[in-house]
């Protein structure tokens, strides 16, 4: 059908020739990237303009503590400390076509297509599940080497529950023997592994387990891995709403101190100190956040590949970070 | 032919690009800008789309240049006047207008043309058009959130529960439902603060081309894939349904 209507288009408009489908254009960084730090705080409109300052290091979006909007007078240009940096990395860890100061801190990741790719294969949906989870270690093992601080996946969403028992029962002992042989490594390689999401849903011994191995490794600084499950952007403003509803009722906040610094500290997010995602990949072709972080995402370059999941490798992930250094992230100026 | 949306909405991007490109005067690309829009309401109603959201100014962009910001709120008057004559383009499609965001923020002349606007569409009733000014959506979340709160301790509920139909009825966007496709020009690929909340579902759509140069072919396209994608849309608003009756 979409064949017939596209060809009946062409033919009524002659002149032009219709768009593919999603049709993403690189705009090249101007010279001196813009860095915009976004202020937490209630914004309201400045009475004189503020400058940004500017730096090198574009492309990461800001911690809650750094809050540099200079006036206008103090128009100098500095290098600011790279708010990525990761002095631990050697330079040339990178592969070539991507610069380091500006790599993103946090990169999401909606993780589909598994389904549709053992159904390509004529296999049982659980292989493509299996696939996605060496896809899931080839990005974390990617992430460490490149320096990025967060990675964020939408391993299982509160829609989710909805699919066939059977299919449900596999993700879960899935998750557990993930998290199982994750656990050790994590340790050695200090990697910090913390769970967003309505885990009083899943089985108890998956609970228990997520409990272990967020203790055990909250310490490790080097890298953080979230893994979404049983979660829902909508669920998780919900609950942010309710715990200041609780605060406000027991006096520990004023109502007047509702803001957006406020929601953030109350939002499962809370566990990281980089919130916000700077990059979200999703693939599998759909054009849409399908309830994932939705206050996180406000700022967040988003990147559609076609390639289903268990597909998805080093030369895809290197495409989502070069298409990611090449825009221009504005904040609205 | 497949399912029309029901709600499209804009993130009207690349007018100063498409000023620079022509060599126009700064604020030139703006008001090319608001024949595209014209252009793209009457594709919408002409179609029988009920409900249009254009992202128009956002809180983030009074961080621009005064002058700039300036140039941008006496368009915004003038155009909002304009839509108050009975010849308007709201007019003619029965289409009841309402500006969406902190209106406050606003400069009083701007405001009070905003509040003359909506009360004369006010008995229009066969399409809405949501207009985002001084609009983010995590400052509609944030005055949601206070309103919802606010509500339940009125109430004097001792353990106040809140769900998420007491925040989307506090939302400003509450005028509207949940919007199909949001399409945003000149290839960028970000939400950019807008319709966070109402998005969760929604089909994005980032055609290449700048906004003043948005047509025909590129509404249709977008009309044609939501059209392909529909069928999982309709999956997730029966399960949204269960959420919601199962108290989220």
């Amino acid at each position: 059908m979409v064949e017939t209507l596209t060809m009946v288009f062409s033919l009524r408009f002659s002149s032009l020739s219709l768009p593919p489908h999603n049709t993403i254009t690189l705009y090249t960084l101007p010279h001196v990237p813009n860095h915009r730090l976004r202020s937490t705080s209630n914004v309201s409109p400045p009475s004189s303009t503020l400058l940004i300052k500017h730096s090198l290091c574009p492309c990461a979006a800001p911690t809650q503590q750094q809050h540099l909007l200079v006036p206008e007078e103090e128009e100098e240009e500095e290098e600011l400390k790279c708010i990525n940096e990761s002095p631990s990395l050697e330079n040339d860890s990178l592969p070539p076509g991507l610069r380091r100061e500006c790599m993103p801190r946090h990169v999401a990741v909606i993780m589909d297509g598994n389904r549709r790719w053992a159904r390509l294969r004529d296999l049982h949906v659980g292989s493509g599940y299996e696939a996605g989870v060496k896809s899931l270690k080839t990005l974390i093992e990617l992430c460490c080497k490149w320096g990025i601080r967060v990675l964020t996946v939408f391993a299982f969403s509160t829609d989710n529950w909805f699919r066939p028992k059977v299919e449900v029962e596999f993700l879960m002992s899935l998750f557990e023997g993930g998290v199982k042989d994750e656990m050790g490594s994590s340790l050695r390689e200090n990697i910090r592994i913390s769970v967003i999401g309505d885990i009083s849903k899943l089985p108890k011994s998956l609970e228990e387990l997520i409990i272990n191995v967020e203790e055990s490794t909250k310490n490790n600084s080097q890298f953080q891995l979230i893994v979404a499950v049983s979660y829902s952007g909508r669920y998780d403003l919900v609950q942010a709403c309710q715990r200041i509803a609780m605060k406000v009722k027991d006096g520990i906040i004023e109502l007047t101190d509702v803001n957006e610094s406020l929601i953030e500290q109350e939002l499962e997010t809370n566990c990281t100190d980089f919130p916000y995602p700077d990059l979200l990949i999703r693939t599998s072709g759909e054009l849409r956040i399908s309830n994932f972080m939705l206050w996180q995402l406000a700022y967040t370059e988003l990147f559609f590949t076609q390639s289903l999941w268990p597909d998805f490798g080093e030369a895809d992930f290197l495409e989502a970070l070069q298409s990611f250094q090449q825009r221009w992230r504005r904040y609205g100026e | 032919m497949g399912p029309l949306p029901n709600h499209i909405a804009f993130i009207m991007d690349g007018n100063r690009r498409y000023a620079k490109k022509l060599n126009l005067i700064d604020g030139a690309g703006h008001k090319v800008g608001f024949l595209a829009v014209t252009s793209m309401l009457k594709f919408c109603y002409e179609l029988g789309v009920r409900n249009v959201t254009i992202y128009a100014f956002s809180i983030d962009n009074f961080k621009r240049s005064p002058e700039e910001v300036q140039s941008l709120m006496e368009l915004m008057q003038e155009k909002i006047e304009g839509l108050i004559k009975d010849e308007s383009i709201v007019n003619c499609y029965g289409v009841r207008v309402y500006f969406v965001g902190n209106l406050k923020l606003l400069s009083e002349p701007v405001r009070l043309a905003a509040e003359r606007a909506m009360l004369a569409t006010a008995k229009n009733s066969k399409a809405v058009l949501s207009i985002c000014v001084a609009y983010t959506s995590t400052n509609e979340i944030v005055n949601a959130v206070e309103e919802s709160v606010e509500e339940k301790i009125e109430h004097h509920e001792s353990e106040p529960l809140i769900k998420l139909v007491d925040i989307e009825k506090h939302m400003y966007m509450a005028v509207a439902p949940d919007p199909d496709i949001i399409i945003r020009t000149s290839g960028e690929a970000r939400l950019s603060n807008f319709l966070l909340w109402q998005s969760a579902f929604c089909y994005l759509y980032s055609p290449s081309v700048l906004w003043p140069e948005i047509g025909l072919r590129h509404f249709l396209w977008a009309i044609l894939n939501f059209q392909r994608h529909h069928s999982y849309l309709n999956k997730k608003g029966e399960q949204l349904q269960h959420l919601l009756q199962d108290g989220f």
